[in-house]
This record gives structure tokens, sequence and C-alpha cells, in this order.
């Protein structure tokens, strides 16, 4: 036996050691796996503490070790650490082996007896597949500094800034004529209650004037090719009919457009705009579009009237989209939210009862450059509300539609009620079924409402009905709730009615999730890598996510992700290059017959055909190690680097030995 | 002529008699022949599926089961008739182990049954397989200016089915639309009546027949179209006691939804049962007797 291995089990605290007899595994695989080369077997407390990594470190120095296994938690969570360790003392970090006797283990198993010989068995396997390994060296590949940012909302407008003002290029992609998303929409910003727009539309400036920011709105990705450091990205950008290096943002051609149109997107359907527009007057860049779909011109091929007034003749109803073909090192996803669609309860009769409001309508009503000149008023135009309901949790909290708690909403409506209150003077009965505010001075403005006088119950609203059972409810909604205080039933005629919608993920996640590679939750909002550790990465390197698209959130959390996943990008621009794992999969060329089957399995472009030999070919860099492909090669020519079939074969034998003696002994 | 089977139940054979003769006459003017299941039995009622599920589900099958051997569609023109068959037969066809139990206990009277009879409400033949287009093509006179709330009730459509619209139905409207009668905007339309809590506790009974009441005064309904007994029963025969405990005026009259299509349809008040009410449901007839007459003096 020529290898000299070490076998390292950790208490981990009492995580591991309250369940597993370590002392006792450490003397048994000094004992028992002496055959198979294990020249030292300790346990110690913490492992992952430097003082355990010091003692691998002196190990292999003073003992030649040629083999390392800790026997610890997930590799997840610490195989770098050990690998760190293992290369810092000269050890090639493939020749280091992880056993997993917590979360597979300890954690799991309640039987002291039981964990102890499982701990046991995990460690031979380890040792037995620790000898096949072979010294691997990684890949370094160089970083693209150019930054894609797809999303011009909050998130995506924070995140762009941070890169450009590192001096980095960004290229901001936004499917909308303007920067700016919701929060562009919004009235005021709970809980300080400053003004939308007016802590919003510098930011919007200076990502329109920034010289290392190229805007692309009215666009939207096409596809993604490549990998971290170097992505290929086409974007369409749909044609505006505005001839960008004419247009001065005027505002000639949408005084003179003939056409008005219901604004659905920016006004929430509950102002017009003309066909030729930009969504509001802030709007980033300040060009506008024209809406082709409702253009008079496109409909029947006359008026152009914005033509004939343009001064700078800046129309041209000949443009076409254009795609562009662009490359970057990294991505930021910043994608946004949709709104719950409350027809979908169709108890809470919106659509069908006029003064049922969604939050986004009330937000434009209440807001000053909205159709109502910021006046709160019922759908006739000119009635102010003497009552108004607000619904918490519409759609959110909620077994029939979203199990998840929206986050924002119980703020919005307290935001709701405290405009209301102070623009109309209305009574005011806030529906909740429990109240959340747990972030800086949240807690503070729940308390302002209190004292406001909002009315408060507790309860989900059963149902918004016109239908009156006494003079008093006559021509109003009529909320019905079980107030869960008293124990009650209570019917509430009020004039209004907000429905505090929650966030749901845009409704193309799915073909989002797809192009960038990257997963989506059963509810339908990307996944981050770590859900603490590392919430604006994703599994795939090299793209982030942040704001809304990963969850639901508000204005503080998701400028915080913006910037968070900026850093690390920025990190990963600094390193200038970046190194790829090494275990990848490698093309026996001798044996392969160039049958094509490994390059369609595989999941990320990773394999090509060289035409010239006829044989398949591992881009490294590509190769995300999932071993696809060596599951489809019939002539068994792919193999996976660590994850060769006499590692996996003999790893599986060195358990299967130990728990047979387990078993004789039991026998015996 | 197409044929359904048909199973009156109980209250049309009395207290319902005028829905009873209203859906004949009217299905029969629409080329339709309900062919009455012969020997039927008790539906179970509201009560006998809270009191033995098993025997409850065993007593419905015994009608399934005659029907099979007949044809393949039965029809109900009372919701609780027609849910409890509904049910029966979806439950006997997804649970194979009820359906064993079922088919056994079927087997002293020499009869199985194997889940292939289609249940439907009366107002299903009249909205789906006729259709509002059909029926408007076969109305005479016209209800102008009938303000009808047209009242659902509550078993037709609960429990949920299938993926129908629960929530917001239109088909009762769309009915009553085709004879030329205006829909009223009712929301309360499928509000339960009371039920049969009327045996259990009157007030809270009462309260939701005002209810009802009150929403299709609100509404300025000339009469309440219903397609359901107990519906028809609580909300007619107990608005004097209504108004008594409230003290309120309430005079609606609550007709059968085929009652309505057949005077739209030319056929005699008498046929279709008229004048066995307890509030007469005089200015229905007259807006059809009006219009006959101006029609007559045209003539003339």
């Amino acid at each position: 036996m020529t290898e000299k291995i070490g076998v390292y089990i950790c208490h981990c605290g009492s995580n591991i050691a309250g369940t597993v007899d370590v002392e006792d595994v450490s003397k048994w695989a000094a004992e028992e796996l002496q055959h198979q080369g294990v020249v030292i077997a300790r346990d110690y407390k913490f492992m992952c503490s430097s003082l355990g990594q010091e003692l691998i470190e002196k190990d292999i120095k003073e003992m030649g070790l040629t083999r390392v296994v800790v026997a610890s938690c997930s590799p997840h969570l610490h195989e770098p650490t050990f690998r760190n360790a293992c290369a810092r003392a000269g050890l090639n970090p493939y020749l280091f082996e992880m056993s997993n006797i917590r979360e597979q283990d300890s954690w799991v198993t309640t039987d002291k007896v039981e964990a102890t010989k499982k701990a046991k068995a995990l460690i031979a396997a380890a040792v037995g597949r620790v000898i096949h390994q072979q010294p691997l060296n990684s890949l370094f590949v160089p970083i693209d500094p150019n930054v894609l940012v797809v999303g011009g909302g909050i998130t995506g407008i924070q995140a762009a800034l941070e890169i450009a003002n590192s001096g980095q290029k960004v290229y901001l992609v936004e499917r909308e004529p303007s920067i700016g998303g919701h929060m562009a929409q919004f009235d005021k910003t709970f809980p300080t209650l400053d003004c939308s727009a007016c802590i919003l539309t510098p930011k919007m400036f200076d990502v329109g004037n920034h010289k290392n920011i190229t805007l692309l709105t009215w666009s939207e990705v096409e596809k993604v090719e490549g990998y971290i450091g170097n992505f290929t990205v086409t974007i369409r950008k749909r044609a505006r009919f505005i001839d960008q290096s004419l247009c001065t943002g005027c505002g000639v051609c949408w005084e003179k457009c003939p056409k008005k149109v219901v604004d659905d997107v920016f006004e929430a359907g509950l102002g017009k705009r003309k066909a030729v527009y930009t969504p509001f007057p802030q709007a980033v860049p300040k060009y506008p579009v024209i809406d082709h779909e409702n253009c008079t011109f496109f409909l029947k091929g006359t008026c152009k009237a914005c033509q004939k007034f343009c001064p700078t003749g800046a129309i041209n109803f000949e443009q076409q989209d254009e795609i562009l073909t662009i490359k970057v090192g990294n991505i930021i996803l910043a994608t946004g939210f949709d709104l719950f669609d409350p027809r979908r309860i169709p108890q809470y009769g919106y659509g069908r009862l006029a003064n049922v409001y969604t939050s986004l309508e009330f937000e434009r009503l209440s807001n000053a450059a909205g159709p109502t000149g910021g006046k709160i008023v019922l759908r006739d135009g000119v009635t102010v509300p003497k009552s108004v309901a607000i619904a918490h949790c519409v759609g959110s909290r909620d077994q029939n539609y979203n199990k998840y708690c929206s986050a924002i909403c119980c703020m919005q409506s307290l935001k709701f009620a405290h405009l209301v209150h102070e623009k109309t003077g209305a009574e005011i009965y806030n529906c909740y079924i429990d109240i959340r505010t747990p972030a800086k001075g949240y807690e503070e403005f729940y308390q302002r409402l209190l004292a406001e006088g909002t009315h408060f119950i507790r309860g989900k609203i059963a149902e918004i009905t016109n239908a009156a059972r006494t003079p008093e409810e006559e021509g109003k909604l009529v909320v019905q709730v079980e107030d869960t205080l008293i124990g009650k039933q209570r019917r509430v005629p009020v004039d209004m009615v907000i429905l505090s919608c929650g966030l749901e993920p845009r409704s193309d996640h799915k073909e989002l999730a797809r192009m960038f590679g990257i997963s989506c939750s059963s509810d339908g909002w990307l996944i981050e890598r770590h859900p603490k550790l590392d919430p604006v990465a994703t599994m795939t390197d090299g793209v982030f996510i942040a704001g809304a698209c990963q969850g639901p959130k508000d204005i503080p959390a998701s400028v915080a992700q913006g910037a968070a996943a900026a850093a690390r990008v920025l990190s990963i621009i600094g390193q200038g290059e970046i190194e790829i794992e090494a275990a990848t999969a490698i093309v026996d060329e001798v044996t392969c017959v160039g049958c094509t089957q490994c390059v369609s399995s595989c999941p990320y472009q990773a394999i090509e055909f060289n035409t010239e030999k006829g044989k398949a070919h591992v881009i490294e860099a590509l190769c995300k190690g999932c071993g696809t492909c060596v599951g489809t090669c019939l002539p068994k020519s792919i193999s996976l680097k660590h994850f060769t079939d006499d590692q996996i074969v003999s790893e599986m034998i060195g358990a299967m030995q130990v728990m047979k003696s387990f078993q004789i002994e039991e026998v015996a | 002529m197409k044929e359904y089977l048909y199973f009156p139940g109980c209250s049309l054979e009395k207290i319902a008699i005028s829905y009873h003769l209203s859906a004949l006459e009217t299905t029969l003017k629409l080329g339709i022949n309900l062919k009455e299941l012969e020997d039927w039995n008790c539906c179970g009622a509201t009560a006998y599926f809270h009191v033995d599920e098993l025997l409850a589900y065993t007593l419905v099958a015994r009608n399934l089961a005659m029907a099979e051997k007949e044809g393949t569609e039965i029809v109900a023109p009372c919701s609780a008739c027609y849910k409890n068959m509904y049910f029966t037969n979806v439950h006997l066809k997804e649970d194979p182990d009820l359906a064993e139990h079922i088919n056994e206990a079927l087997s002293e009277d020499n009869l199985s049954y194997s889940g292939k009879v289609a249940v439907k409400h009366l107002i299903e033949v009249f909205s789906n397989d006729i259709g509002a287009e059909e029926l408007k093509s076969k109305v005479i006179h016209p209800l102008s200016g009938l303000k009808v709330a047209a009242y659902y009730g509550c078993q037709i459509l609960r429990p949920k089915k299938d993926h129908e619209d629960v929530e917001q139905p239109h088909y009762f409207e769309e009915l009553m639309s085709a004879i030329g009668a205006t829909p009223v905007d009712f929301p309360m339309k499928l509000t339960c009546c009371g039920g049969s809590l009327l045996i259990s506790s009157r007030p809270a009974a009462y309260s939701m027949i005002h209810n009802l009441l009150y929403n299709a005064q609100l509404a300025q309904a000339d009469v309440i179209a219903t397609a359901c007994p107990l519906c028809q029963v609580n909300l007619e025969c107990y608005q004097q006691q209504v108004n008594q405990e409230f003290g309120t005026q309430f005079s609606i009259p609550v007709v059968y939804f085929t009652q309505l299509i057949g005077l739209s349809m030319g056929i005699p008040p008498k046929k279709l049962g008229f004048g066995k009410e307890f509030l007469s449901p005089k200015k229905a007839i007259d807006a059809i007797k009006n219009i006959h007459s101006q029609e007559e003096l045209i003539k003339q």
C-alpha cells in the first residue's frame, strides 16, 4: 500500500458528537482501515476552525499524507475550506474527500449505536474512494468586464449605477419605453412618505446620462449563450418608429396625436395616453415610442399627424426592430414582479363592482401626476369617498392562490390608510389577518395609523357585495368579514374598497429562467444559490438575481439587493479571471465513435462535435460536471473527472464491506 | 324527439306541481320528451346523507341503476335531487370500494349500477342542450318589460363540480333574456334560501329569506324565478311571516323558470300550473295578456 491517508472526524460541537461516538469512530478508523492505508485518524471539536485546518496541514507536511478524508458536514458548506487547507500544505485539493456524517447521519438518526455504525460506513466509503482519486488542475478563464442588467426598475437602476460608477461598462435592458419600473407609478413610499418619483427620478436621470451605461429600453433579451466571464447575449431592440438621433423629446408628437388609448401599464387602466407616448413626463430616455397596435397610421394607413408636426423630422414609420449581439462577463436579473390579478377572486367583485380598486390603481389615483391629479374619488370621477375599506392579503397567504406572504402589503395598506385619511378624512377599515411590520420604522408607522383613528378589523374579508340587507347598506359596497377579535360576523358598508394585491412572479418567469439557465421555486420566484449566505447569486455562475424577481420585496430591500449583486459582480471582475471546477467530462478520442448522443444530451451546450476528427469535444469552461453525457455514451468513451467508475465503485465497496461486517457481528 | 329520463322527486308530486306541469309542457313544446322513471324512490333529501351516508348512497343508487336500464341521461328538476344524484354518481365512479358495497345491496333488488348515466338539472337541459338561441326562436310572446330576479339558489352550483363558474354564472339570466324578460342585477342570486333551516331554526331562516326578498325588492324585480321547489316554498310561502317578523311589506311572486318560459311560448297559464300560488304573479301574466291583446287589436 503506497498511499498514506489521514482521516479527520469532526465533533461539530455536539451536532455530530451528540449522536455519533466520534472517539470510537476515530479509534476504529485507525485500526480497521489501516490495511487501506489509513496512517492517522483524529477527532476534533471543530475541524473547520483554523486550528482544525492546521492539524491537517501539519500532518500532511510531517507525516507525508498523500490523501485526506474529513468526516464532518455537507461538502456544500466546507469542501472548499478543506480543499484549500490541503492545497496550502502542498497536496492537490482533488486528493481530498469529504464524508458527510452530519446532514446524512447525526441529524437524521436518533439511535446513537446506529448513527456511529453509519459514520463508520460513510468514512470507509470515503477512504475507498479517495485512494482512486487523481490530482486535477483547475482551469482559469478571463472575465469580460462588461455587465448586462436586465430590468430597469429601482433594483436594476441601483445595480447598473453601482457598476457604472466603478468604471465598468453596463448594458441596461428594459422592456418598457422608460426605466423606472413599478416605483415610478407609486405615490408615496412607506414608512417615511417621501414622494416616490422625487427620490427615483434623479437616479433615472443618472442612468440616462452615464457614460458607462448603454441604455436599451423598449428592448428584450432573446438569447443567452456562453458561461461566466464570456456570455454572448442577443437583444431585440424593438422599433420605436422614432429616430433617436433627431428626436429632442419636445413632445409635439404626442400633443398632436389624435389617438387616445387606455394606458393599462403605467396608469393601471385609470388614465389615457396617446398612440405616440412616453409613459410619464420624467421618462428616461425622453424619446417616445409609437404604439403600432393602436396608431391610426399603422391601422388605417393615414394620419401621420406626428410626422407632419415633428420639428426635427424624427418620426420614421419605416423603422425596423434591431437585433444586437453583445458580449458580457456577468448578468444581473432584476425583472421584478407582476401584480396579483384580483379578478381571480370573484367574491371580491373586482371588475364587476366599480368602486373596488387594486393597489396599483389606488397608487395612480393618489398620485399628483395621476389621472385625477391626486384626488381620491370614486369611478364617477367626482364623489369623494366617506368610508373606505382596505383588504390585506389579497391573493397572498391563501391556499387557493399564493401560499406565501407578499411582504409589502401590510405596509402598503397602512400607507393607503394614511393617504385616504389625510386627503379625504374618510372612515377607514383595514381588514387584516396579521399586521406584519418587521423593518426599521415600520412598527412606528403602524402605531401612527392606530393613533390616526383607522379601524383595524382582524379578519379576512369573505365577500365584497352590493347586495344590501338594510337601508344603510343601499348603494354601498358591503364588506362581509369575521372580526376574529370579537368573534362576530360584521357587515361594513363603505364607498370604496382597495384590494392590497399580492406580488406574483412575472408571467413569463419560466421562459426567463430557461433562457438564463437558472431555476424557479414552485411559486415561480427565481432561486438564489443560498437563502441566507448567498442571496443574490444563482446556481449558474455569472448570473445574479436581485429585487422582487427573487421573491416579494419592498424598495429598501430591492435597492440593497441591487447593490449587493453589483458588488458580487465587481468582485468577480476584479479577479480578472475565474477558476472553473476541474471535475469536468473528458472524451476518450480513441473509442469515441462520433455518434453525437452526448452533444444533444448536454444541458449546458458544453460538448461540440469536431467535424475534422469526427469526435466529440468537451468545452471545459462550459462543463458543469453533471455527468449526463456519461450516462448517454454507449461505447463509454466519456468519463467525468473526479467521478470515474472505479472511484464510485470503490466508494460503494468501502461502505458495503463495513456494513456486511456489522451484520456478521449482529448474527454472531 | 329527444328523450330524457325524468326524476320528478317528491316535491313535484304535490307542493311543486306547477313546476312539474310547466316542465313537461315546455319541454314538449321544444321537442323533448321527459319520460318519468318508473318506481323511483326518495332522493335522500338534505337529511339522510347526514344520518347514514352508505344507506343514502344506496337509496340514490337504486334510482340510478333503474335509470341505467332505460337510458343514458336522467334529469332532475329539483336542486336537492340533482345534487344527491350527481354526487352519488361521481362517488360511485371514483370509489370502486363504495361501488362494490352498493352493488351488493342493489343485487337484493336484482339491480346493479355501472356508472353509465349522466345526471342533469332541468335548467341545464334548457341552457346547454336546448340553448338560449334555440329557445328564443320558439318565443311567441316575449315577456317584455318583466323584471325578473333569476335566483339560482345554492344547490345547483355548490358544491363545485368541475370548472364551471360558481361565483358569477350567467346562464339563468341568459334564458330570461331569451324569453324577452329583463333580468335585474340580483347580487344574492347564489345565496342560500335557508333550505331546511325552517325546521330547526325559524329566526335564522326568516333572516335569510328576508335578506333575499329585501335584495330582490331593491333590484326592483317584479318576480323571482327559481329552479328549485325548496327555494320557491321558502321565498313565497313565508313572506307573510317574514313581514311580521321584520315589519316589512314584501309581496314578490316567486315562480318557476319553466312557468315563465311556458308563458313566452304561448302555453295557457293554467296548463303551466298558474293559479296555485300564494302571491299572484299577475303582473307576469298580465304582461303577456297585454301584448296578446295588443296584437289582437293590431290584427283586427
